[in-house]
């Protein structure tokens, strides 16, 4: 039975991990491949690596970092943030990514998502959003895309926005609640659930991960195909391997041997 | 024979990761779209991601397909992932219907649409059958796939998705094949690597 995955995610300013809520007041973690070793040795399923700084910056992502991440562990990792154009994607893929996410550019410029998908696979490129449960009539499904870190209401329908982007060629979708994030009060599981039951594709849900139950509900509740965690692991509250002898107990497939 | 590790190269997806894990077990690699480096290498490796028939023209153009059936057929240890295992059949229904290299008998078909079931399968699934010493029986390994090959006489490795029961390994002598990417599956992954540079 194709298992549940556990996805730490690493959020990286400057060279370091660093953990905010609701994308501020951001504390050291640690050196990212250090922690990037940790993760795979300690059981992660796959890895999700933001250069949080990078597109409000408008620069290009870290190129050094994933290259060493790509040398340092054996299991499938993500890269997102300052990824503008197809060349953008090609290095991060070439330095050894298996995917790339895209987010504030895909609303911008929804076409890189097409011409992504066609250079590499449509496996290589995820869709990141972060929806809002917010009054604009605009969005029927009542969760708005925002993007730049909650800076910017984009007017755009958080499922339709999933929807079209699987069909121009969006292998994955990161549903990453900007409501929740950094709360560890559980993952936003209406909207979640909304674009897993409207897309095709794998949805992994984001933002809120703060005890095992939390992901439970995620996949059974939501639906999701995936789970990221940060704060509970980044802080040494919970393991990879203590979430995942939890969901087990729940009846939940995951992966135990590693 | 010199003893030289060839990743075949016939523009299926990035070789990277690949490189980077025969690196972690110490197996220097020559990356490769050249048929005489096929034919003098030791091993052989056919990784693949993506379309079954661009994959297919690409090594027409390449004129690798010869170099590819030889050093599949001629007892030297080879290894095909992912698109590189299932471009060993003889048939995928892919893009309307292409026909592969034929080394391998059976056809490689699309999962069926299952309510829950995300095709493409991606992620950690059991695999059951592959005994190899180190890996315990039913043991997750990383696939990424739309399409699978049908379970056929040399099925290794046994593995269930969207209710289908399929081939995620073959081996025929010293042939050896999987859909899923052991170069992705962590440590586990690697033992893999490890017995098929042994062989």
């Amino acid at each position: 039975m194709l298992t549940k995955r556990i996805i730490p995610c690493l959020d990286v300013r400057a060279g370091r991990v660093t953990k905010g809520v609701k994308f501020k007041n951001n504390i050291d973690l640690g050196d990212p491949v250090e922690m990037a070793l940790a993760y795979s040795d300690g059981g992660a399923d796959e890895l999700v690596f933001y250069d949080i700084t990078a597109s409000a910056e408008r620069r290009p992502i870290d190129i050094g970092m994933v290259e060493a991440v790509a040398r340092t562990i054996r299991i499938p990792f993500a890269v997102g943030g300052g990824i503008s154009t197809v060349a953008d994607m090609e290095r991060v893929i070439l330095a050894g990514a298996e995917k790339v996410s895209v987010n504030s550019l895909a609303v911008r410029n929804p076409g890189i998502i097409g011409e992504g998908a066609r250079e590499f696979g449509a496996q290589c490129i995820v869709l990141g959003m972060d929806p809002v449960h917010s009054g604009n009539p605009a969005c029927p499904s009542g969760y708005e895309v925002t993007t730049r870190g909650f800076r910017e209401f984009t007017g755009m329908d958080a499922v339709e926005w999933a929807k079209r982007a699987v069909e121009m060629g969006a292998g994955e979708i990161v549903v990453n609640s900007v409501d929740a994030d950094g709360t560890r009060a559980g993952f936003e599981l209406t909207v979640t659930r909304l674009i897993a039951e409207a897309v095709p594709v794998p949805v992994v849900a984001s933002g809120g991960a703060g005890k095992p139950s939390h992901l439970a509900d995620a996949f059974n509740v939501a639906h999701a195909d995936a789970a990221i965690v940060a704060g509970m692991v980044h802080t040494g509250d919970w393991t990879i391997a203590q979430i995942k002898d939890d969901l087990a107990a729940a009846g939940i497939p995951v992966r135990r041997t590693w | 024979m010199k003893d030289v590790t060839a990743i075949v190269d016939y523009r299926a997806g990035n070789l990277t990761s690949v490189r980077l894990a025969f690196e972690a077990i110490g197996v220097e690699t020559v990356v490769t779209s050249d048929a005489d480096t096929v034919r003098g290498a030791a091993r052989v490796v056919f990784p693949g991601v993506g379309a079954a028939a661009s994959a297919m023209e690409n090594l027409r153009a390449l004129g690798l397909v010869d170099a590819v059936r030889e050093a599949a057929t001629d007892g030297r240890p080879f290894l095909g992932i992912c698109l590189g295992m299932q471009i060993l059949f003889e048939h995928s229904e892919e893009d309307g219907g292409v026909d592969l290299l034929g080394i391998l008998p059976g056809r490689v078909r699309r999962f069926p649409n299952v309510p829950g079931c995300k095709v493409p399968e991606i992620g950690w699934n059991q695999v059951k059958g592959l005994g190899i010493e180190g890996v315990p029986d039913g043991s997750e390994f990383y696939f990424v796939h739309s399409y699978y090959a049908e379970m056929g006489p040399h099925t290794l490795g046994i593995t269930e998705y969207a209710g289908v029961e399929f081939s995620s390994a073959v081996r025929r002598g010293n042939l050896v094949a999987t859909q899923f990417h052991p170069e992705k599956s962590g440590r586990l992954g690697l033992v893999l690597l490890k017995d098929f540079v042994s062989c």
